[in-house]
């Protein structure tokens, strides 16, 4: 079998490939922002006392967390429209549901950055007088983060990859961008391949530079 | 939402008539016999795949740990290849792209190439483990093993890898429940296993709701049993005065 990549011009690779890539990395920021933002706020639940607070978010996170990908994709393109009365694309539903699955992925992370952060500080915030949101806002959460950041962005490059799987309700991602081109070109050998070396590349380089962060990070410390 | 309707499982998947005991007949399946098999699909992919990817994450984890830098290299180019490509993209590789570009696989039952994908990238998560219980490891206890007069190849076998393997009992069984939840991307080509059932039945029957909640109930258990099988191994194992051991 010989390889032959040469239909793969730039313009080619603009008209089918582009328009997915868009789309993948659009998904990966929209769920990574959105994922992080919920998380915070289901790793708060876990951690409060009260327990109509920490036993829905507990459930929830647990639910998403033993339940595939996939499944999580495709029972949110099943309920979003009963829900909502109307046909959601299959682009919006991977975005709605990429943010609440991450977010359960999230919560765990951001759960263990604020426990990481000494009971004293929480203690010290009381006692100079400022509120929980002033105390958690000014003091934990700050460090929470920049302590959990290479932890996070790890977990980013994890959701990158994870994106190809809105091929089970036919999104247009990067992967089918490929994919199409194969079908329509006849080459799904050098498609597939290509597709596999730039998800490597980007994972790759982005991990490395989560590496090199989390080196800086160390030292400062 | 309309009502539940649970009589769907005894339909029978050629004319939708209701079979009377739920089981089907030879050769005359209803969607119960469907989802049963399409389960032992799930758990077949599942534990073969365990299978190649602890022996290959072990290898490679034992590997990254070796005093010679061209071993330590490719234990971690095995590791990087593996962890950065989407399974998804994996699996597509080794249905399409594999055959084509070596001959002797092309007639290798496509079951086959689901379990060495998922084997694979697994492998690549587990050798991470592998090395991290290793190096977890008092630096003494390959040095007393050497002073010994141990070769190093003994050594692994007889001091560093019976307690490096009993550390890593619990991430390895994260991550064989995650090769639980990872097999559903098999539905992409075309294996019938839970996910491609949920597919098909729900666009055959459109009571999605029922068939999506049965099969995540059937991924939920599967998990839940590789959890429960795994500490109770890390609890026979144990070494008594060693981690969380001799209660």
């Amino acid at each position: 079998m010989n390889l032959d990549f040469a239909f793969l011009t730039p313009q080619i690779l603009s008209s089918y490939v582009l328009k997915g890539f868009v789309f993948s990395l659009q998904l990966t920021l929209v769920a990574m922002l959105g994922g992080i933002a919920l998380g915070t706020v289901l790793a708060l639940m876990r951690l409060s006392n009260r327990p109509w607070l920490v036993l829905p978010a507990a459930a929830y996170v647990n639910t998403m967390r033993s339940i595939p990908l996939v499944m999580v994709i495709l029972w949110f393109f099943l309920l979003i429209p009963l829900i909502i009365g109307r046909p959601l694309g299959a682009e919006m539903s991977a975005v709605i549901t990429f943010t609440l699955f991450e977010a359960a992925y999230y919560s765990e992370i951001m759960r263990a950055g604020i426990q990481s952060i000494p009971r004293g500080q929480v203690a010290a915030g009381y006692a100079l007088g400022m509120t929980y949101g002033q105390t958690m806002g000014l003091v934990v959460l700050p460090q929470a983060f920049r302590n959990m950041l290479p932890v996070l962005l790890t977990q980013t490059i994890i959701l990158f990859q994870d994106t190809s799987l809105v091929y089970a309700i036919g999104a247009y991602d990067l992967l089918k961008g490929f994919e199409v081109a194969g079908k329509n070109f006849n080459r799904p050998v050098e498609t597939y391949l290509v597709a596999a070396v730039l998800y490597f590349a980007i994972s790759f380089s982005l991990s490395m530079l989560v590496r090199k962060l989390q080196q800086r990070i160390a030292i400062v410390r | 939402m309309s009502n539940w309707d649970w009589q769907v499982f005894c339909k029978d998947t050629i004319d939708g008539e209701i079979v009377a005991r739920c089981f089907g007949g030879p050769g005359d399946l209803t969607y119960l016999d469907w989802l049963l098999s399409a389960w032992g699909w799930t758990l077949s992919v599942s534990l073969l795949a365990l299978l190649v990817a602890l022996a290959f994450g072990s290898l490679m984890g034992i590997l990254r740990t070796a005093p010679n830098r061209g071993l330590v290299l490719l234990g971690n180019a095995w590791t990087e290849l593996f962890r950065n490509i989407p399974l998804l993209v994996q699996i597509f590789l080794w249905y399409h792209v594999v055959p084509a570009l070596l001959p002797p696989l092309r007639g290798v039952p496509s079951f086959i190439l689901v379990v060495l994908g998922l084997g694979l990238f697994t492998s690549a998560r587990i050798s991470e483990q592998v090395k991290a219980g290793i190096q977890s490891l008092p630096r003494g206890q390959r040095m007393a093993g050497l002073a010994l007069g141990f070769t190093l190849p003994q050594t692994y076998r007889h001091v560093i890898l019976p307690m490096a393997f009993r550390i890593v009992i619990p991430p390895l069984t994260s991550e064989s429940m995650n090769i639980v939840k990872n097999s559903a991307v098999a539905f992409a080509v075309s294996i019938s296993e839970l996910t491609l059932f949920a597919l098909q039945a729900q666009e055959e029957t459109a009571r999605g709701i029922e068939i999506y909640l049965a099969v995540t109930a059937l991924y939920f258990v599967s998990a839940f049993a590789i959890n429960r099988v795994l500490h109770f191994v890390e609890q026979r194992v144990r070494v008594p005065g060693m981690i969380g051991g001799g209660q």
